[in-house]
Parts: C-alpha cells; structure tokens; sequence
C-alpha cells in the first residue's frame, strides 16, 4: 500500500466512489465535498438555518471511522496537539469561507472539473495561487510550533462523538434537521454512503492523500508523489462522469456552482492559502482529526463554526453567484491569513540551524 | 562521527521536510533528522532519497532517529 501505487490506487478509488455516489443521489459534481458536507451537518444540527443544506451526511462519519480504525489498526494513533490551537480554528473558518465562495472544498473541485465544470479550472488556478503564496511564507520560516503528547483519551472523544452522531442519525432522527430540497435533500443511501467514507478514510489515512499537499510538493520539493493521487482522483472521475452521462463541458448550468471567476478565483485561493498555513486540506484535516491529532479537530471545529456562520450571515455563494458580504469576508480572511503568516515566521529558524553546525564543528 | 542533527520533533507537514532541506544546504555531506511519527518518517525519507541520499532508520521508542548520508 506504501509509495506511488498506493497513492494513486486511493486517489482512483475517490474518484470511482465519488462519480457512483452521484449516481445513487448525492448532488451533481458532490460525490465527496468536505467543506459541504460539513457545513450539511452544522445545519442538520440547527448551527445554521439554510433549509437546502440541512443533512447528516455519513460520508463525513465514514471518513472518521475509516481513519480512525486504520490508524488504530496500524499503530498510528497518538494523541498529540497544542500547535497553536485557536490559530488552526480561525484558518479553518476562513478556509471554509473562501470554500462556500466557491461552492466546494479542493476535492470537490476537482470533482467539478471532473464532471465538465469550467468554473473549476478557475477555481484551481486561484488555489495554486494560493499555495504558492503559502509556500512564500513556508520558505521565510512560517510555523505554528511543534505539537506535544496529550492524554490518550482526549484523541478518542472526537472520533466517539462522530460514532455517537450516526447513533442518533439511525436511532432518533427527528432530533436533526434534514432538508426537504435542494442539495441538503439529495443524497445517497445511507449505509451506501457510511461504506464510501469508511473505504476513503481509511485509504487516506494509510497514503497520507492530500489535495493541498499535492500542489505544494510538487512546487516546494519538485515532488509527484501526493499530486498523482489527486490526478488519479481526476482521471478516474472524469472517465466515470463520462461513461455515466454526467459529464457536461461548461461553464454556465452546472450543478452547484456560479459563473463569477474572478469570485470562483479568489475563494478557492484563500482556501489554498489557509490550508497550507494548517499543513493540509480539508479533507487532510478530518483524516488527522480522527487520528488523535487535537490541533486538526479543533481546525475541523473551525470549518464548521465557518460554515454555519457563512450561512447565518450569507456569506456563502449561490447559484446565483456571490454575495456582497461573502465579497467583504473573503477580503477580511485574507488579510487575517496575511497577518497570521507573518506574525508566524519564526525569527529562530535560522539560529536553530546554527546550533546545529556548532555541533558539528566541536 | 560528528553531525548535524535537526530536531523535527512534533512539527507538522511539511516542516521536518523544509528543515531537513534547508539544513542539507549547510550540510551537504548528510545529517541526522530526529522525527516522532510515521509521516514525517516517510517524507523526509523521500525528500532524500530523490535528492540523491541515503537514509538509514532507526527506532528509538516513538523517536525515528532517520541518517541521511551521500
């Protein structure tokens, strides 16, 4: 399962799953969006009140659990966190922000552009940008410090409470909120879409598959390795999209999405920007969370603090296209991402390396 | 033998790679990376190897004491 193969087998496998998911029900080009789904959950939790976006969904649950036993399974669960942890929630509020511009997380991207969606090409173009001015300040010595062991339990209470989620879903739904129309009611089979998440989550926690990742290897160390998992995720899902008769070349019609590029652009870029400041996407984020890294659950608390404040103050994009105070968020995150960078480069960086010399030379 | 030693320690991705790289500019010749988990483990170990070294590992309790030589 390690090296290149078993990158690019998990990213074929997302992709086959996302296309089969849309196939069963889940909403056009969202086989697999994490942005969305957990903003689904926030409002099937009355964090927010946007009645179309209002649903459980078990793809999340999935990934959680998947990753969680295959982290147990391989010895890999270690409770660890303290890495500047208020820091991670806001960059994941506003990671979800420039992702409700555009209408998607990076791999829901990547979905779209497998599925026709020209919208998406932009969106891609901005989050290399963004990566790329993440990268910038990787290079000057951003960091957010090193994380420390926590007690064991505190990395089980996440993954539980997810578990604890899918009790309620199954046992007393009339306690959620689920949504009548629109995407929030277009899903899946229920157990259909647990089993998806729990084959992503698992294969993602064992190759490390990261969206972000992928684009900032490849700049930063010249490295294919994470970036062929997300072509593989292209290739498989548009191969699919085609063979299922959902594939519709365009920029105008498709499903979920506007036509804004300049907006499409700019969100996705502060997406980029923000996850490479956390170390990984999104989806990368949920993975870690459910591995006993503290400091991803509470940037997964972010996103969903993001996404039910981006409905509660319509900052989140329609079909429609954006909204003005979507506009004015998405500038705010950026100088708050801006700030957040530069207040982080670490000025000992470089003494660090120093000391290390001066041992050399005793 | 004397070497450099980095301390990546508890640093999440992609900074043990980013400190491996930037200490084997001043030390081209190799150096010692001490990491604590097993991504960190693969990634340096990657970076090197496609830079044109040779990495050793080994384990010390859930230390990975990774040698990275020419």
């Amino acid at each position: 399962m390690n090296g290149k193969k078993g990158i690019i087998l998990t990213g074929a496998v997302v992709g086959i799953i996302a296309v089969l998911l849309v196939k069963f029900g889940n909403p056009g080009n969202m086989g697999f969006c994490i942005a969305c789904f957990i903003r689904d959950i926030a409002g099937a939790l009355g964090l927010h009140s946007a009645g179309v976006v209002q649903y459980v969904r078990p793809e999340i649950i999935g990934l959680v659990m998947g990753a969680f036993f295959m982290s147990v399974a391989g010895k890999e669960f270690s409770t660890k966190g303290g890495s500047a942890p208020f820091t991670r929630f806001v960059l994941g509020f506003i990671v979800m922000v420039g992702a409700l511009m555009f209408l998607g997380c990076p791999l829901r991207m990547i979905l779209r552009i497998a599925g026709g969606d020209l919208n998406a090409i932009v969106g891609l173009i901005g989050f290399a940008v963004g990566i790329y001015i993440g990268i910038i300040f990787l290079n000057k010595g951003f960091s957010l410090k090193r994380t420390y062991k926590l007690p064991e339990f505190e990395g089980y209470l996440f993954p539980g409470i997810i578990a604890a989620l899918f009790v309620l879903l199954l046992a007393v739904p009339s306690l959620l909120i689920f949504s009548q129309e629109g995407p929030g009611a277009a899903h899946a089979p229920v157990l259909m879409s647990l089993a998806a998440g729990l084959i992503v989550g698992a294969l993602a926690q064992r190759t490390r598959l990261c969206t972000v990742g992928g684009i900032r290897d490849l700049i930063l160390f010249k490295d294919w390795h994470l970036i062929s998992g997300f072509i593989a995720i292209l290739a498989t899902a548009l191969i699919g999209n085609i063979l299922f008769g959902q594939f519709k070349l365009g920029f105008t019609g498709q499903p979920i999405a506007h036509t804004d590029g300049l907006w499409n652009f700019l969100g996705m870029a502060l997406a980029g920007f923000g996850s490479v400041l956390l170390g990984g996407c999104p989806l990368r984020q949920l993975i870690l969370a459910s591995e006993g890294n503290i400091d991803s659950v509470i940037t997964v608390m972010g996103l969903t603090f993001g996404a039910a404040f981006a409905h509660n103050f319509k900052l989140a994009s329609s079909g429609n296209g954006p909204t003005l105070n979507g506009q004015i968020a998405v500038i705010l995150g950026f100088i708050v991402v801006l700030a957040i960078g530069y207040f982080n480069i670490e000025k000992s960086a470089n003494v660090e390396l120093k000391e290390g010399v001066e041992i050399e030379t005793m | 033998m004397k070497q450099c030693k980095v301390d990546a320690r508890g640093r999440s991705c992609p900074e043990p790679v980013l400190m491996t790289k930037k200490a084997l500019q001043d030390n081209p010749e190799g150096l010692e990376v001490l990491v604590d988990n097993l991504t960190a483990k693969e990634n340096v170990t990657r970076f090197a190897k496609n830079s044109g070294y040779n990495v050793e590992v080994s384990q010390n309790g859930s230390n990975y004491i990774l040698s990275i030589n020419k």
